[in-house]
């Protein structure tokens, strides 16, 4: 149990394409990020898998079981919403009591999954209280709480995460995904925050206008990019991309080095680095500056780890390199990955 | 050349002065405000305690203070009897149908449809009418002889011939039956305050979050589960200030009855307003229409005390 398939899945609201046809299948108890720019059709196809909405066209399977039509009571899911939703008039119990009441769950029964929902997140001692007087992290316990006490076979999330400040989310991201893991539950969780991504997917998901553009392991996504969409979405600063006649070559910051640090037993592209600013946040110093002639001179990033204390001055030229072993090519017009390592 | 520049900021202060300060604007702005709730409120209810005190007639408006005769005399009236009941009868029944009713309304009006503003207009415009010339069109409504609805009844067979359903008679005499009369007067209150109560109601609906109804929906809550678990207690406080707004209209109000049946027949729909008028201005006796109007006054107050609670209760929310 616990699978979701989507099949050939579009929407649109009036002519817009939110979502273009979609093939996606989870495995058994994954944890699956949707990743994406705001409007890149990533909650709408969670709320389609919720059945909040209704695809225009296509099939969503859960379990074997063909939901298109269901309603979201028969779907065997839970989700909880970015603004947590929840029900203001009630206490913290009757919030997390509610689902198990909806499905005319024996009182007795009630209390002692309640108790036990609120146990799991820790939130006991809140039970009385309404949820004005929470705060956001403890929200957003309740909101788990909530989706988890009725044990879904799949469990929705729409950037639970995005209402927290900094230090919250950091922790809250490393219970949920504890829980996660101990839970077994398979989870379709939706953010446009890549840290997010990469630190809770078993697989990304990138989306960008309603398509997808890619899935991978974390660091499939990361190391081998699809595209140079994937390539320019996902890190901070994302790739670096240069023109190579019909080719774009493109290499992470933290590979383009100066060039006595990179060791490269395949060989090493070397490129003259004009130094235009530089940025020191304290674990490592980011280098920014142009490669190339001064007519179609490109932008380039490059990431020096901390401990490399070379000293660089801004206006000045030094020689960078990238192994060989570091360098991605894409097609200049499709920005698709093209096989094979060129110099 | 510096010493205008110099004397410049200084001239700006001065003629800045009472508009830069608050204390004395805000008691300027709000002059006006408490001016008219003292003239058009205040002294007309002084005016009325004294008067229910004495012996004062439209002839004869000399205060003689007769203590609380006016109420007692009040009180032994059976038609005042009446007139108190009627008024919280009709009060209440019309306000309970006009709460559902603009809940029904409310939830219509929140889906999209063609021509819903067309909806919207019509639903408003008893509300924009004077109360007076609608409740006049009621009046011919209602006609004993011309009835349009008597009309449309005789034209489908239930009134008018042997064996109908609402009898042989031709017309069934709206104000003139003291049950018919009641029903008049109530529905012409439910459509007087139902535009009002709609839009109340529209604005609690709209209020709630789309996502929360969303939420109840995954977690499993049927459509009428979710309107008796989240849309009602969520709407409770606002749809209680659209019931409370309404009672007060209704209490208060003179105009249905007077237009549509002064009270008759033989009082069966006299109302406190109505009962007032004809004793106090027609009747002359200004001191026991006095006394018979202030018996409004603890029901009002009570229900100007709750509407502000429910105010700040909503507030919180």
């Amino acid at each position: 149990m616990g699978c979701v398939e989507i099949r050939g899945i579009s929407k649109l609201f009036g002519n817009v394409r939110a979502v273009d046809h979609v093939d996606l299948a989870t495995n058994e108890g994954e944890f699956l990020v949707l990743l994406g720019p705001s409007g890149c059709g990533k909650t709408t196809l969670l709320r389609m898998i919720a059945g909040i909405e209704e695809p225009t066209e296509g099939d969503m399977v859960i379990d074997g079981r063909v939901v298109t039509n269901l309603p979201p009571r028969l779907r065997d899911i839970a989700m909880v919403f970015q603004s947590y939703a929840l029900y203001p008039h009630m206490t913290v119990y009757k919030n997390i009591a509610f689902p198990l009441r909806a499905r005319g769950v024996e009182k007795e029964a009630v209390r002692k999954k309640v108790e036990w929902a609120a146990g799991m997140f820790k939130i006991e001692r809140l039970l009385d209280r309404k949820p004005r007087e929470l705060s956001g992290g403890e929200r957003q316990r309740v909101a788990l709480a909530r989706a988890m006490v009725r044990e879904p076979s799949v469990f929705l999330l729409d950037e639970p995460l995005s209402n927290l400040d900094a230090l919250l989310r950091t922790s809250a991201r490393e219970e949920l995904r504890q829980f996660q893991r101990r839970v077994g539950v398979t989870t379709i969780y939706v953010t446009h925050d890549q840290v997010e991504a990469m630190g809770l997917g078993d697989r990304i998901v990138v989306m960008s206008q309603g398509r997808i553009r890619q899935i991978g392991t974390p660091m499939e996504i990361y190391l081998w990019p699809a595209d140079t969409f994937v390539a320019t979405f996902v890190g901070s600063p994302p790739m670096n991309l240069l023109d190579h006649g019909d080719t774009l070559l493109g290499f992470r910051p933290e590979t383009f080095l100066p060039a006595d640090a990179v060791e490269g037993s395949e060989g090493v592209v070397t490129y003259p680095f004009e130094v235009t600013y530089l940025e020191y946040l304290g674990a490592e110093r980011l280098v920014y500056g142009t490669v190339g002639e001064k007519s179609h001179a490109r932008h380039v990033v490059s990431r020096l780890p901390g401990s490399l204390t070379l000293p660089l001055a801004a206006g000045k030229a030094y020689p960078f390199a990238v192994a060989l072993r570091d360098l991605r090519r894409f097609d200049k017009k499709s920005g698709l990955y093209k096989e094979g390592v060129s110099s | 050349m510096s010493a205008p520049s110099v004397s410049e900021p200084a001239a700006v202060a001065a003629r800045g002065g009472i508009l830069d300060r608050e204390s004395a604007l805000a008691k300027m702005m709000i002059a006006p405000a408490i001016l008219y709730i003292v003239a058009m409120i205040g002294v007309p209810f002084v005016l009325a305690v004294l008067y229910s005190l004495s012996d004062a007639t439209t002839g004869d408006p000399s205060l003689k203070f007769v203590g609380l005769r006016n109420f007692a005399a009040a009180l032994a009236d059976p038609v005042f009897r009446l007139s108190l009941w009627n008024t919280v009868f009709f009060t209440l029944a019309s306000q309970c149908i006009v709460v559902l009713l603009s809940r029904l309304l409310a939830t219509a009006l929140l889906k999209n449809f063609r021509g819903k503003w067309l909806v919207r207009f019509l639903i408003m415009l008893p509300w924009t009418a004077p109360i007076s010339l609608g409740t006049i069109g009621w009046l011919w409504m209602l006609d004993s002889i011309f009835s349009p609805i008597d009309w449309v009844l005789r034209y489908v067979g239930l009134l008018g011939v042997p064996g109908a359903l609402l009898g042989a008679g031709t017309n069934l005499y709206y104000l003139g039956v003291p049950g018919l009369a009641i029903s008049s007067i109530i529905l012409v209150d439910v459509w007087r305050i139902l535009p009002l109560a709609t839009v109340i109601q529209l604005a609690g609906l709209s209020s709630i979050p789309k996502d929360l109804m969303e939420a109840a929906e995954v977690d499993g809550a049927t459509p009428w589960r979710r309107t008796l678990m989240i849309t009602i207690p969520l709407t409770l406080p606002i749809t209680s200030i659209a019931f409370l707004f309404g009672v007060v209209f209704t209490f208060t109000d003179l105009v249905v009855v007077y237009v549509l049946t002064r009270g008759g027949p033989v009082h069966m729909t006299q109302v406190l307003s109505s009962w007032t008028f004809f004793k106090g201005i027609e009747g002359g006796d200004l001191a026991q229409g006095a006394a018979i109007s202030l018996f409004m006054f603890p029901v009002l107050a009570a229900v100007a005390i709750l509407i502000l609670r429910m105010a700040r209760r909503t507030e919180v929310v």
